[in-house]
Protein backbone atom coordinates (compact mmCIF):
# COMPACT_ATOMS: atom_id res chain seq x y z
CA UNK A 1 0.00 0.00 0.00
CA UNK A 2 2.64 2.25 0.67
CA UNK A 3 4.42 1.39 -2.56
CA UNK A 4 0.88 2.82 -3.71
CA UNK A 5 0.66 5.97 -2.47
CA UNK A 6 4.57 6.59 -3.23
CA UNK A 7 3.49 6.21 -7.07
CA UNK A 8 0.58 8.81 -6.47
CA UNK A 9 3.01 11.06 -5.57
CA UNK A 10 5.04 9.91 -8.46
CA UNK A 11 1.78 10.71 -10.62
CA UNK A 12 0.94 14.67 -8.69
CA UNK A 13 5.26 15.34 -9.50
CA UNK A 14 4.85 14.44 -12.87
CA UNK A 15 2.11 16.56 -13.71
CA UNK A 16 4.04 19.84 -13.35
CA UNK A 17 6.04 20.61 -16.66
CA UNK A 18 8.75 22.49 -14.83
CA UNK A 19 9.16 19.23 -12.66
CA UNK A 20 9.27 17.14 -16.07
CA UNK A 21 12.03 18.97 -17.53
CA UNK A 22 14.00 19.03 -13.46
CA UNK A 23 13.69 15.37 -14.57
CA UNK A 24 14.28 14.93 -17.94
CA UNK A 25 17.79 17.78 -17.13
CA UNK A 26 18.63 15.29 -14.00
CA UNK A 27 18.17 12.24 -16.45
CA UNK A 28 21.50 13.86 -18.46
CA UNK A 29 23.36 14.04 -15.04
CA UNK A 30 23.93 14.72 -11.36
CA UNK A 31 22.95 18.58 -11.09
CA UNK A 32 22.89 21.51 -8.48
CA UNK A 33 19.78 24.07 -7.62
CA UNK A 34 21.93 26.20 -8.92
CA UNK A 35 22.25 24.54 -12.26
CA UNK A 36 18.31 22.93 -12.31
CA UNK A 37 17.52 26.78 -12.23
CA UNK A 38 19.43 28.25 -14.96
CA UNK A 39 16.78 27.13 -17.60
CA UNK A 40 14.16 27.89 -15.70
CA UNK A 41 13.01 31.76 -15.41
CA UNK A 42 12.20 30.68 -11.58
CA UNK A 43 13.89 31.67 -7.93
CA UNK A 44 16.26 28.82 -6.07
CA UNK A 45 13.74 28.74 -3.76
CA UNK A 46 11.20 28.12 -5.86
CA UNK A 47 13.45 25.18 -7.82
CA UNK A 48 14.17 24.16 -4.21
CA UNK A 49 10.43 23.55 -3.73
CA UNK A 50 10.07 21.74 -6.76
CA UNK A 51 13.12 18.97 -5.50
CA UNK A 52 11.35 18.68 -2.64
CA UNK A 53 8.21 17.43 -3.97
CA UNK A 54 10.50 15.18 -6.20
CA UNK A 55 12.20 14.02 -3.52
CA UNK A 56 9.39 13.27 -1.81
CA UNK A 57 7.95 11.50 -4.26
CA UNK A 58 11.00 9.08 -4.75
CA UNK A 59 11.95 10.61 -8.28
CA UNK A 60 15.25 12.03 -7.10
CA UNK A 61 17.87 11.90 -4.25
CA UNK A 62 20.17 14.31 -2.87
CA UNK A 63 23.74 13.90 -1.55
CA UNK A 64 25.91 16.12 0.76
CA UNK A 65 29.25 17.42 -0.98
CA UNK A 66 30.55 20.18 1.66
CA UNK A 67 28.00 23.14 0.96
CA UNK A 68 26.88 21.51 -2.29
CA UNK A 69 23.87 18.98 -2.19
CA UNK A 70 23.67 18.03 -5.84
CA UNK A 71 20.56 15.70 -6.43
CA UNK A 72 20.40 12.79 -9.07
CA UNK A 73 17.31 10.31 -10.45
CA UNK A 74 16.73 7.54 -8.27
CA UNK A 75 16.47 4.72 -10.24
CA UNK A 76 14.31 2.95 -7.73
CA UNK A 77 11.29 5.52 -7.81
CA UNK A 78 12.13 5.65 -11.80
CA UNK A 79 11.70 1.94 -11.74
CA UNK A 80 8.67 1.63 -9.89
CA UNK A 81 6.77 4.14 -11.90
CA UNK A 82 7.77 2.63 -15.44
CA UNK A 83 6.42 -0.91 -13.99
CA UNK A 84 3.07 0.51 -13.25
CA UNK A 85 2.64 2.87 -16.02
CA UNK A 86 3.14 -0.72 -18.43
CA UNK A 87 0.67 -2.23 -16.47
CA UNK A 88 -2.24 0.34 -16.87
CA UNK A 89 -1.49 0.82 -20.25
CA UNK A 90 -1.06 -3.37 -20.86
CA UNK A 91 -4.64 -2.94 -19.17
CA UNK A 92 -5.74 -0.52 -21.81
CA UNK A 93 -4.09 -2.09 -25.06
CA UNK A 94 -5.69 -5.58 -23.38
CA UNK A 95 -9.30 -4.58 -24.25
CA UNK A 96 -8.51 -3.42 -27.92
CA UNK A 97 -6.49 -6.92 -28.26
CA UNK A 98 -9.84 -8.60 -27.27
CA UNK A 99 -11.77 -6.71 -29.58
CA UNK A 100 -9.07 -7.92 -32.27
CA UNK A 101 -9.85 -11.27 -31.94
CA UNK A 102 -14.07 -10.68 -31.30
CA UNK A 103 -13.35 -8.83 -34.75
CA UNK A 104 -11.80 -11.46 -36.33
CA UNK A 105 -14.29 -14.01 -35.47
CA UNK A 106 -16.80 -11.64 -36.66
CA UNK A 107 -15.29 -11.55 -39.84
CA UNK A 108 -14.36 -15.05 -40.10
CA UNK A 109 -17.97 -15.93 -39.63
CA UNK A 110 -19.28 -13.63 -42.36
CA UNK A 111 -17.70 -14.79 -44.53
CA UNK A 112 -19.10 -18.31 -43.86
CA UNK A 113 -22.68 -17.38 -44.24
CA UNK A 114 -21.22 -15.85 -47.73
CA UNK A 115 -20.24 -19.32 -49.08
CA UNK A 116 -23.19 -20.82 -47.80
CA UNK B 1 4.61 -1.09 -31.37
CA UNK B 2 1.60 -0.15 -29.57
CA UNK B 3 -1.53 0.60 -31.92
CA UNK B 4 -2.63 3.03 -29.40
CA UNK B 5 -1.95 6.65 -28.73
CA UNK B 6 -3.25 8.74 -26.41
CA UNK B 7 -2.84 12.47 -25.99
CA UNK B 8 -4.17 16.02 -24.91
CA UNK B 9 -5.56 18.71 -26.36
CA UNK B 10 -6.20 22.11 -25.34
CA UNK B 11 -7.38 22.39 -21.61
CA UNK B 12 -10.22 20.32 -21.75
CA UNK B 13 -9.49 17.12 -23.99
CA UNK B 14 -8.10 14.02 -24.14
CA UNK B 15 -7.75 11.76 -27.89
CA UNK B 16 -7.37 8.04 -28.20
CA UNK B 17 -6.51 6.33 -31.45
CA UNK B 18 -6.43 2.78 -32.67
CA UNK B 19 -6.90 0.97 -35.34
CA UNK B 20 -8.53 -2.00 -36.48
CA UNK B 21 -8.51 -5.04 -38.72
CA UNK B 22 -11.87 -5.20 -39.35
CA UNK B 23 -14.11 -2.56 -41.51
CA UNK B 24 -16.01 0.21 -39.79
CA UNK B 25 -19.27 -1.94 -39.38
CA UNK B 26 -17.98 -4.45 -37.16
CA UNK B 27 -15.77 -2.40 -34.79
CA UNK B 28 -19.36 -0.06 -34.31
CA UNK B 29 -20.93 -2.85 -33.62
CA UNK B 30 -18.62 -4.52 -31.14
CA UNK B 31 -18.81 -0.46 -29.21
CA UNK B 32 -22.92 -0.71 -28.90
CA UNK B 33 -23.93 -4.34 -28.68
CA UNK B 34 -23.96 -5.31 -25.10
CA UNK B 35 -23.10 -8.96 -25.67
CA UNK B 36 -19.74 -7.86 -27.43
CA UNK B 37 -18.92 -4.97 -25.48
CA UNK B 38 -19.25 -7.33 -22.06
CA UNK B 39 -16.63 -9.43 -23.67
CA UNK B 40 -13.57 -7.05 -23.94
CA UNK B 41 -13.99 -3.69 -22.21
CA UNK B 42 -12.34 -5.40 -19.24
CA UNK B 43 -9.68 -3.56 -18.24
CA UNK B 44 -6.92 -5.70 -16.21
CA UNK B 45 -6.75 -9.41 -16.06
CA UNK B 46 -9.34 -10.48 -12.98
CA UNK B 47 -12.10 -8.62 -14.29
CA UNK B 48 -15.25 -9.04 -15.76
CA UNK B 49 -18.63 -7.07 -16.51
CA UNK B 50 -21.37 -8.89 -14.93
CA UNK B 51 -24.35 -5.97 -15.43
CA UNK B 52 -24.15 -4.88 -19.55
CA UNK B 53 -26.93 -2.77 -20.10
CA UNK B 54 -26.79 -0.28 -23.69
CA UNK B 55 -29.24 0.68 -25.07
CA UNK B 56 -27.97 1.93 -28.23
CA UNK B 57 -29.82 5.00 -29.29
CA UNK B 58 -30.26 8.67 -29.38
CA UNK B 59 -31.39 8.91 -25.84
CA UNK B 60 -30.62 5.89 -24.91
CA UNK B 61 -28.88 4.94 -21.61
CA UNK B 62 -26.09 2.84 -20.78
CA UNK B 63 -24.42 1.29 -17.91
CA UNK B 64 -21.18 -1.08 -17.19
CA UNK B 65 -20.88 -2.90 -13.94
CA UNK B 66 -17.22 -4.29 -13.13
CA UNK B 67 -15.85 -6.45 -10.27
CA UNK B 68 -13.09 -8.77 -10.11
CA UNK B 69 -12.23 -11.83 -7.56
CA UNK B 70 -11.49 -9.89 -5.02
CA UNK B 71 -14.67 -8.26 -4.45
CA UNK B 72 -13.82 -4.98 -6.23
CA UNK B 73 -16.03 -2.92 -8.01
CA UNK B 74 -17.49 -0.03 -9.88
CA UNK B 75 -19.90 1.00 -12.67
CA UNK B 76 -20.74 3.71 -15.24
CA UNK B 77 -23.39 5.05 -16.44
CA UNK B 78 -24.26 7.15 -19.42
CA UNK B 79 -26.34 8.62 -22.43
CA UNK B 80 -26.04 8.33 -26.23
CA UNK B 81 -26.50 11.73 -27.51
CA UNK B 82 -25.77 10.66 -31.58
CA UNK B 83 -25.40 7.48 -33.25
CA UNK B 84 -24.79 7.30 -36.99
CA UNK B 85 -23.86 3.99 -38.28
CA UNK B 86 -21.17 2.55 -38.95
CA UNK B 87 -19.30 6.04 -38.37
CA UNK B 88 -19.90 8.07 -34.94
CA UNK B 89 -21.33 7.42 -31.56
CA UNK B 90 -21.61 10.34 -29.07
CA UNK B 91 -22.05 9.83 -25.52
CA UNK B 92 -21.59 11.03 -22.18
CA UNK B 93 -20.68 9.41 -19.06
CA UNK B 94 -19.37 9.14 -15.41
CA UNK B 95 -17.76 6.70 -13.05
CA UNK B 96 -19.19 5.86 -10.08
CA UNK B 97 -16.54 5.53 -7.28
CA UNK B 98 -19.28 5.70 -5.64
CA UNK B 99 -19.89 8.90 -6.20
CA UNK B 100 -20.24 10.06 -9.66
CA UNK B 101 -17.07 12.39 -11.50
CA UNK B 102 -18.27 14.81 -13.96
CA UNK B 103 -19.62 14.01 -16.83
CA UNK B 104 -17.24 13.14 -19.80
CA UNK B 105 -18.63 13.83 -23.20
CA UNK B 106 -16.92 11.44 -25.57
CA UNK B 107 -17.31 11.42 -29.16
CA UNK B 108 -15.89 8.06 -30.88
CA UNK B 109 -15.36 8.16 -34.84
CA UNK B 110 -14.79 4.83 -36.96
CA UNK B 111 -13.23 5.72 -40.31
CA UNK B 112 -12.22 3.56 -43.13
CA UNK B 113 -8.73 2.85 -43.40
CA UNK B 114 -7.48 0.72 -45.61
CA UNK B 115 -9.48 -2.92 -45.55
CA UNK B 116 -9.78 -1.69 -41.36
CA UNK B 117 -10.89 1.09 -39.36
CA UNK B 118 -8.94 3.76 -37.20
CA UNK B 119 -11.14 4.92 -34.15
CA UNK B 120 -10.63 8.37 -32.64
CA UNK B 121 -12.09 9.09 -29.34
CA UNK B 122 -12.68 12.39 -28.16
CA UNK B 123 -12.87 12.90 -24.78
CA UNK B 124 -13.99 16.75 -23.56
CA UNK B 125 -14.02 17.28 -19.93
CA UNK B 126 -16.05 20.26 -18.64
CA UNK B 127 -12.55 21.78 -17.40
CA UNK B 128 -9.33 21.56 -16.80
CA UNK B 129 -8.90 20.59 -13.32
CA UNK B 130 -11.72 17.97 -14.05
CA UNK B 131 -9.60 16.59 -16.90
CA UNK B 132 -6.59 16.65 -14.58
CA UNK B 133 -8.67 14.36 -12.26
CA UNK B 134 -9.76 12.19 -14.47
CA UNK B 135 -6.35 11.77 -16.05
CA UNK B 136 -4.92 11.11 -12.39
CA UNK B 137 -7.56 8.19 -11.29
CA UNK B 138 -8.03 4.45 -12.86
CA UNK B 139 -6.34 3.72 -16.22
CA UNK B 140 -6.63 6.84 -17.66
CA UNK B 141 -3.87 7.53 -14.93
CA UNK B 142 -1.81 5.43 -16.41
CA UNK B 143 -2.17 6.11 -20.27
CA UNK B 144 -1.69 9.86 -20.03
CA UNK B 145 1.17 9.77 -17.25
CA UNK B 146 3.03 7.34 -19.90
CA UNK B 147 2.29 9.46 -22.92
CA UNK B 148 3.65 12.45 -20.60
CA UNK B 149 6.65 10.43 -19.50
CA UNK B 150 7.35 8.88 -22.93
CA UNK B 151 6.72 11.55 -25.12
CA UNK B 152 7.32 15.03 -23.39
CA UNK B 153 10.03 14.14 -20.40
CA UNK B 154 12.36 11.97 -22.85
CA UNK B 155 11.35 15.02 -25.50
CA UNK B 156 12.16 17.03 -23.53
CA UNK B 157 15.62 15.88 -22.53
CA UNK B 158 16.96 18.08 -25.56
CA UNK B 159 15.71 21.32 -25.27
CA UNK B 160 16.66 20.77 -21.05
CA UNK B 161 19.69 19.53 -22.50
CA UNK B 162 20.88 23.18 -23.86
Amino acid sequence: MSTLLNLDASFAALADPTRRAILAQLALGEATVMELAKPFKMTQPAISQHLKVLEDAGLIVGRVDGTRRPRRLAKAGIDAMDQWLAMLRKALEKNYDRLDQILGAMESKKHKERKM
Amino acid sequence: MSKLTLKTEGDTHVIVTRRFAAPPEAVYRAHTDPKLVQQWLLGPEGWTMPVCINEARPGGKFRYEWTNDKGGGFYITGEFLELKPYSKIVHVERMHLPDPTPDNHVETTFTPDGSGTLMTMRMTLPDAQTRAAMLATGMERGMEASYVRLENMIGDLVPAAR
